[in-house]
């Protein structure tokens, strides 16, 4: 007998083990995949800096807007307008306006995707009130902006070529414990 | 010991004594080490199971004869103790369904085709005298039992709605974190706990076992296919189950210590939750169904008295299904959005499969081309399984593709291939194993007569109640629902009528168990002949209660 039984029993154990271990490490791993491919909708993040270097086509694009929020966060939220028409890689700056219908300051912040979901990657932002919590007074009203741009990318890419409208998606949770830092990276 | 001196009489005595010295009912059974009464534990345990389950799947099936509810808010009711709402009748619905898909994977064809067949026949067949780890053995069938115990308790307590887990076997997240809240979800999900610990240490001891205690001169190129088939399936146990515990630790962490890892208001994604499932998911429908390849060979070379045609082809094909089964499972997730490279990917990587599962139908058929066969029961049940198995596996082609399961996704025709592959596949192949090997557990013969009567039921029963799903499936009936248009009423009554036809053979069956085992013919050690050369048939039946004291030697 080559090994003895404690010992295969125990490999065997430790592989069992390991898997749990990959499970786990999923987690963070499919967030850097998410991030890096924009995958299910995920939007890029970029700064002012590199959005400077981007230049404007005449293709245009339709972006819907599209606001919601979660039950049990007493706002109301919503587009000013429902869809603009910017050229692919023009920067435009959008308004979403929320209003805290309750007694009571409210804490919440916003997830958001794309569709169609494979736009996410060329869909950039450079600044969204989506970053960071927000807090309202209650009767507060505020003007959130969006600015951002579509990477002309998307239309030399065979899978993205073809689209002609993308909807932009924002629902805001409620946040039981507000945190005072920004939110520190766009999650997936 | 002092004496050294014996004679060789008394040594005999001594061993004979050893090798037929049953311990007393509670500790032969309860606290068993022995890997024949834990396979037998373990086979009582899964046809159990599958009488709940079966019953399970009888009222969804009630419900469904006719369009419109019935049944369900007077079941809710009578599992409330109170007038049930409607909402809680279509939550009792979900709860059906969660039961029976749970029941059946975990708590029969698992248990009744490793845990039982497995532990029987594994060490008879290397030539072994027991497993490597009894003990451990006995803690597997032991957690298997409460976690089942575990999963009825959770039907009693409420899950959100009303009682009862009711998230489906897949435990999708948010239903199964935000969408249900009470203990039931939390019970299902440590049952789900229980029963996956009990089969990784299953794994451990079966891949000890193989890897170690096998016969002198049984290479593993020499070991039966159906030895092959648990030594491949103990891999995928071992890699996919860790993964599950994982993402349903997660599930906990989410529902009751404000984690976040699949809540999107906190920067999770549910999809995750759906990748580490499917990574488990999907090696777990091999995990069903090798052990039953393994069997289905074992039988096909025995009842048609040759070597099964292309031996390594045959144990290397098991393993390349093991190995492509992890690469494919976002084939379940089609409809998540995923880019047209990704589906290309796994469109084509899900039609790889079919290639090592065509090299193992085309083998038997070739087992059995020119082969002395003979129809016995084993034999027929066989058959019907590389018949149904092959529609199954079909329609598993069709469905792989990422463009029509767009149209096919979460409707009957799913419900309806893999009902093919695992109601008219695995479980074909537990009652032809059961068949083959009944004789060599309990010593007594089951009535061939009742044995084929049984067979010509069941299948008759399976495929009325199962092949109408296709069209049901095709026309876009979606799963999970208690109630459907009038448009689909007649398929669904014939597949209810084809389950009253099912459950007559099942009854059959259970007449033929019992009388078999009150007044069949006693079995002799080799009852198949010379078409059975493994080693369970060198030893009487039912075999020793310690067998290969001294190791056979295969040449």
């Amino acid at each position: 007998m080559a090994r003895s039984n404690a010992k295969v029993g125990l490999m065997a154990a430790a592989i069992a083990i390991s898997m749990v271990g990959v499970g786990f490490a999923a987690v963070p791993l499919y967030r850097i995949f998410c991030q890096v491919t924009g995958f299910g909708g995920t939007t890029m993040r970029v700064d002012a800096a590199q959005a400077a270097t981007v230049v404007a086509t005449q293709k245009p694009i339709v972006i819907r807007f599209d606001a919601n929020q979660r039950d049990g966060l007493p706002w109301e939220f919503k587009p000013e307008r429902p869809t603009d028409t910017v050229s692919i890689g023009a920067k435009d700056m959008s308004i979403f306006i929320a209003k805290n219908l309750s007694n009571e300051p409210v804490t919440g912040t916003a997830t958001f995707n794309v569709t169609p979901e494979l736009a996410g990657k060329y869909f950039n932002k450079i600044q969204c009130f989506c970053f960071t919590e927000q807090t309202l007074q209650p009767g507060q009203q505020v003007r959130m902006p969006v600015l951002y741009y579509v990477d002309p990318k998307i239309m030399s890419d065979p899978e993205t070529k073809d689209i002609e409208e993308i909807t932009l998606s924002y629902t805001f949770y409620p946040v039981e414990n507000p945190k005072t830092v920004d939110r520190a990276a766009e999650g997936s | 010991m002092t004496t050294i001196a014996a004679t060789g009489a008394d040594l005999h005595a001594h061993d004979h004594h050893d090798a037929d010295h049953k311990p007393g009912f509670f500790a032969r059974w309860f606290m068993s080490t022995n890997h024949k009464d834990i396979g037998t534990l373990y086979l009582i345990f899964a046809i159990f199971a599958g009488v709940v389950g079966g019953a399970i799947s009888g009222l969804m099936r009630m419900e469904l004869a006719e369009p419109g509810i019935q049944y369900l808010q007077s079941w809710a009711s009578m599992m409330a103790g109170k007038d049930a709402s409607m909402d809680e009748a279509y939550h009792m619905w979900n709860v059906l369904i969660t039961a029976h898909g749970l029941i059946m994977v975990f708590f029969m064809v698992m248990p009744a085709i490793i845990g039982g067949f497995g532990n029987w026949f594994v060490p008879l067949m290397i030539g072994a005298p027991d497993m490597a780890f009894p003990r451990m053995n006995n803690i597997s069938f032991w957690l298997t039992v409460v976690a089942f115990i575990m999963l009825l308790g959770s039907s009693f307590v409420p899950g959100g709605t009303g009682l009862g887990a009711g998230t489906g076997w897949t435990v999708y997240a948010p239903l199964s974190t935000s969408g249900s809240v009470g203990p039931a979800v939390d019970m299902a999900i440590f049952s789900l706990h229980l029963a996956g610990a009990a089969s990784i240490l299953g794994a451990i001891n079966f891949i000890t076992t193989i890897f170690n205690m096998r016969a002198p001169g049984m290479t593993l190129h020499k070991m039966p296919l159906f030895v092959w088939s648990v030594l491949v399936t103990a891999f995928l146990l071992l890699l996919a189950l860790p993964v599950l515990a994982a993402a349903i630790t997660m599930l906990l962490v989410d529902r009751n210590f404000g984690g976040a890892f699949f809540d999107a208001s906190a920067g999770g994604d549910p999809v995750l939750y759906q990748h580490l499932f499917w990574f488990f998911g999907h090696p777990e429908v091999y995990i069903m169904i090798l052990p039953g390849f393994g069997i289905i060979s074992q039988i096909v070379a025995t009842f048609s008295r040759k070597p099964v045609f292309g031996y390594l082809g045959m144990a290397y094909a098991m393993v390349a299904i093991g190995v492509v089964g992890f690469v494919v499972w976002a084939h379940h997730m089609f409809t998540t959005g995923m880019s047209v490279d990704m589906k290309m990917y796994f469109t084509a990587a899900t039609m790889v499969i079919a290639v090592p599962t065509g090299i193992k139908i085309f083998s038997w058929i070739a087992t059995m081309w020119g082969g002395s066969v003979s129809f016995k029961t084993p034999m027929v049940w066989a058959m019907g399984f590389i018949f149904m198995f092959t529609v199954g596996g079909v329609t598993g082609v069709v469905l792989a593709n990422g463009g029509l399961d767009d149209n096919l996704h979460d409707t009957y025709y799913v419900v309806a291939h893999f009902h093919y592959v695992l109601s008219l596949g695995a479980v074909f192949s537990l009652f032809a194993g059961f068949y083959y090997w009944f004789g060599k557990m309990s010593g007594r013969h089951l009535n061939e007569f009742l044995g084929h009567l049984h067979f010509w039921v069941f299948f008759i029963g399976v495929n009325v109640l199962f092949f109408p799903m296709h069209f049901l499936g095709n026309s876009g009936m979606p799963r999970r629902y208690p109630d459907y248009p009038d448009a689909f009423a007649y398929w669904n009554g014939v597949a209810s009528m084809g389950y009253a036809i099912m459950a007559v053979g099942v009854l059959i069956f259970f007449i033929n168990v019992f009388w078999s085992l009150a007044a069949g013919r006693r079995a002799e050690e080799n009852y198949w002949g010379e078409g059975a050369t493994t080693l369970e048939w060198t030893l009487s039946s039912p075999p020793p209660y310690h067998q290969f004291e001294t190791l056979p030697v295969i040449k």
